[in-house]
């Protein structure tokens, strides 16, 4: 096999990990960071709202506003701060010191004793914080119907709520999101180290004209893709145990799959950002470029338009479009599938299968661009 | 007037590396019109274009008219009609439906005897934020079908609520989007371009002649920090003007007091550029220095996910986090018009945060040059 040599892959391969081995940077990027992003995604993002700020204004003090009152102090979602005048919410919402109010109007008691008419509760969001006024109101509106509700049968009426709905969560049933911001996260850590960390090495050795000292060499292509892949694929999988054993034991989130359905999503993952990397600093050849276009082309996507934080079929059409030559959604399903689910191939193989194609397709790119530079 | 010559001459020369080339000039614009043209549409927690699945077991007229009023909220584009309990659990297993309903035989016929009618829904776990919120539509929508019903049969709700959105009265989540994208760009400009300056003239070994030429410690760094402002506040201006002309969010507040701010802010962020700068051997260990802090910073920032949701004591460490005061400015600014002592209170942490910074950053250079 004159276009591969073992004994001269070893050697490179040998090389290459020495020098991952040398920079403190590169440890620090494969096992450093991942402990931090899995830190910060299991505890900083928390899309779960436990404490509401919200504002309360009594301007009736008639025995419903209070029984109102004691309902949505005693809820365990909402912190009640008492204010006594309009103006005072007002400003306290302009500062963001609290994230919306409720008003009890003046004869709000009076109304609802009286009946025939409709007493009014006045609610208020911040709105520039959409999800947090989503949730306000559903929250002050939750506690308001339970209240109503309870108030319609101490009085022995037969005006209750005619329909609910009773939510039902499968597959995470404490509906805790870090349950899928954890598995989504992996897929970040995975790109920054894929794709990331091998732009700026392949880079730097064009740079420095080490590269070309290595194409003088007999050294052939495959061989001189293998040696920077196989190293970083290593690198990679190991930090990939290492987040998946941190996020089970230590963050305690439930692992239902297998290790084989984990190793082959994560390898064709791993390799596709590989080849995302590869192809960049072949392309670039100069590291800050480098480094810019990994971030843009690699990790932003990775955060942006995978799905992990943000809901693809949400997108409008065109974004679901690019979104389909993003290896990163493919990953986050199958990891979210893998952790929550269990190893279901029937529903990872399409995702496998795109995976597979992403792979060919980057690591093909970063070969043909070697080449023109070969030549 | 030696100092500003001198500072001048430098200040050039480190605009000429960054703009010399032309793959150079398109990084500093490229990714700006890039992520504002995506991200707006990307980054949403809004629940669209969502598919339910309806398992309707019930033959009545008040299942059926449910069922529609759900069918025409926006949030839900797809309806899935599913047979059997076991088509329900295909549906969301396969992720086809983020939510099932499941309406019981009996639907019709308890809501006809005035008893409560309870109908069951399913919530994709592995998706809880999506379809609780998706959940939250389907009760608003019911709410307004529980209060036509009344209102057809001539009874009075004895109470309601009234909600009002301030400031943002639609909740579209671009108003909150771009002018955090503001912050968050311009965080990750002025960052690379002072982390990887001094690094790429170590590792070219240029450092040392500027450090043998007449300029002292001081002005190499005020060198060094120009342009990263420059950077900074061009990107900001480039995503404030698509913000309001081309998505049409009306900018409330003080377009001095926001620049003002912005000021500030870049400054924190240079004093952080140059002490990774100061501290890395290599571009590579730069460029990886500030990517470890830049991550965490905006994702601690309030922009993915609220501050007051995470653990008290990490709320508190967030403090030093200059991304997180600069991000609450510019919503303030841009959306509430904060006033001036509101834009001051902010902006303290962030002066604190840059004195501190600029300061350790001075004494590496010094340790460097001595």
């Amino acid at each position: 096999m004159h276009w591969l040599s073992w004994r001269r892959l070893r050697a490179l391969c040998w090389k290459e990990t020495l020098q991952i081995f040398r920079d403190p940077s590169s440890i620090l990027i494969a096992f450093l960071m991942p402990l931090l992003m899995l830190f910060i995604f299991g505890y900083g993002i928390n899309l779960d709202f436990s404490r509401l700020r919200i504002g309360l204004r009594m301007e009736d003090s008639g025995a419903e506003a209070t029984a109102l009152r004691a309902a949505l102090n005693a809820s365990p979602w909402l912190e009640l701060r008492a204010y006594d005048s309009r103006a005072g919410l007002e400003l306290a919402l302009m500062n963001s010191q609290i994230r919306g109010y409720v008003i009890i109007p003046g004869d709000f008691s009076r109304k609802l004793k009286q009946g025939g008419t409709t007493a009014p509760l006045q609610v208020v969001a911040d709105g520039s914080e959409p999800n947090i006024a989503q949730f306000v109101r559903a929250t002050v509106s939750g506690v308001w119907q339970t209240w109503q509700a309870q108030r319609a049968e101490d009085r022995g009426d037969t005006l209750r709520r005619e329909i609910t709905l009773e939510p039902r969560m499968w597959f995470n049933s404490s509906a805790e999101s870090r349950n899928f911001i954890i598995p989504g996260s992996i897929t970040v850590i995975m790109t920054v180290i894929g794709a990331l960390l091998t732009s700026l090495v392949v880079a730097r050795e064009w740079e420095r004209g080490t590269m070309e000292a290595l194409l003088a060499s007999p050294v052939t292509r495959t061989e001189l893709l293998l040696s920077k892949i196989l190293p970083y694929y290593a690198l990679g999988m190991i930090s990939l145990l290492l987040c998946v054993g941190v996020a089970h034991w230590v963050l305690l989130v439930p692992f239902r799959g297998t290790l084989l359905a984990l190793w082959v999503v994560g390898s064709l993952f791993l390799l596709s950002v590989l080849g995302i990397g590869l192809a960049i600093s072949t392309g670039m050849r100069n590291q800050f470029n480098a480094a810019q276009a990994a971030l843009n082309a690699a990790f932003l996507p990775a955060v942006m338009l995978s799905g992990f934080i943000y809901e693809i079929s949400s997108m409008p059409v065109f974004l679901r479009g690019v979104t389909r030559i993003v290896p990163a959604r493919y990953f986050v399903s199958s990891m979210q599938t893998i952790f929550q689910a269990g190893t279901l191939w029937k529903l990872l193989l399409p995702d496998i299968f795109m995976l597979g194609c992403t792979t060919v397709v980057f690591i093909g790119l970063t070969a043909k661009l070697t080449k023109r530079r070969m030549e | 007037m030696k100092f500003f010559s001198r500072i001048d001459a430098l200040v050039r020369k480190e605009f000429q590396s960054l703009l010399s080339t032309k793959s150079g000039r398109m990084l500093l614009i490229m990714p700006v019109v890039l992520q504002t043209a995506l991200f707006p549409f990307a980054a949403t927690l809004e629940v669209k274009n969502a598919s339910l699945a309806v398992f309707n077991e019930d033959r009545g007229l008040a299942s059926v008219e449910m069922t529609q009023r759900f069918a025409a909220s926006a949030a839900f584009t797809h309806i899935v009609p599913v047979w059997t309990a076991n088509e329900l659990e295909r549906a969301i297993g396969t992720r086809e439906a983020l939510l099932a309903v499941h309406i019981p035989a009996d639907f019709s016929q308890r809501l006809a005897t005035a008893q409560p009618s309870p109908v069951q829904v399913i919530l994709d776990g592995r998706r809880s934020n999506s379809s609780q919120i998706a959940f939250n539509y389907l009760q608003n929508v019911l709410d307004g079908f529980l209060q036509d019903r009344a209102a057809a049969e001539g009874r009075v709700m004895p109470s309601e609520i009234v909600v009002r959105n301030g400031f943002v009265t639609n909740l579209e989540y671009k108003y909150f989007i771009l002018p955090s994208l503001v912050a968050i760009i311009t965080t990750i400009g002025s960052l690379i371009v002072t982390a990887l300056s001094v690094a790429r003239e170590r590792e070219q070994g240029t450092f040392e002649q500027l450090l043998v030429s007449p300029l002292s410690p001081e002005m190499i760094m005020i060198g060094k920090a120009v342009p990263a402002v420059v950077v900074g506040f061009f990107q900001a201006t480039l995503i404030l003007t698509a913000a309001v002309f081309i998505y049409h969010i009306p900018f409330r507040g003080s377009l001095a007091l926001l620049y003002g701010a912005m000021f500030f802010y870049t400054l924190a962020l240079v004093g952080v550029g140059l002490f990774i700068s100061s501290i890395s051997k290599t571009q590579q260990q730069a460029f990886l220095g500030a990517f470890v802090f830049m991550v965490p910073a905006i994702l601690l920032s309030g922009y993915t996910a609220p501050v007051e949701n995470m653990p008290l004591w990490l709320q508190h460490l967030t403090w030093v986090n200059p991304v997180r005061h600069f991000v609450e400015i510019v919503k303030g600014v841009f959306l509430k018009d904060a006033s001036f002592s509101r834009v001051l209170t902010l902006m303290l942490p962030l002066l604190v945060i840059s004195c501190a910074t600029l300061t350790l950053a001075a004494l590496m250079f010094r340790r460097k040059a001595a």
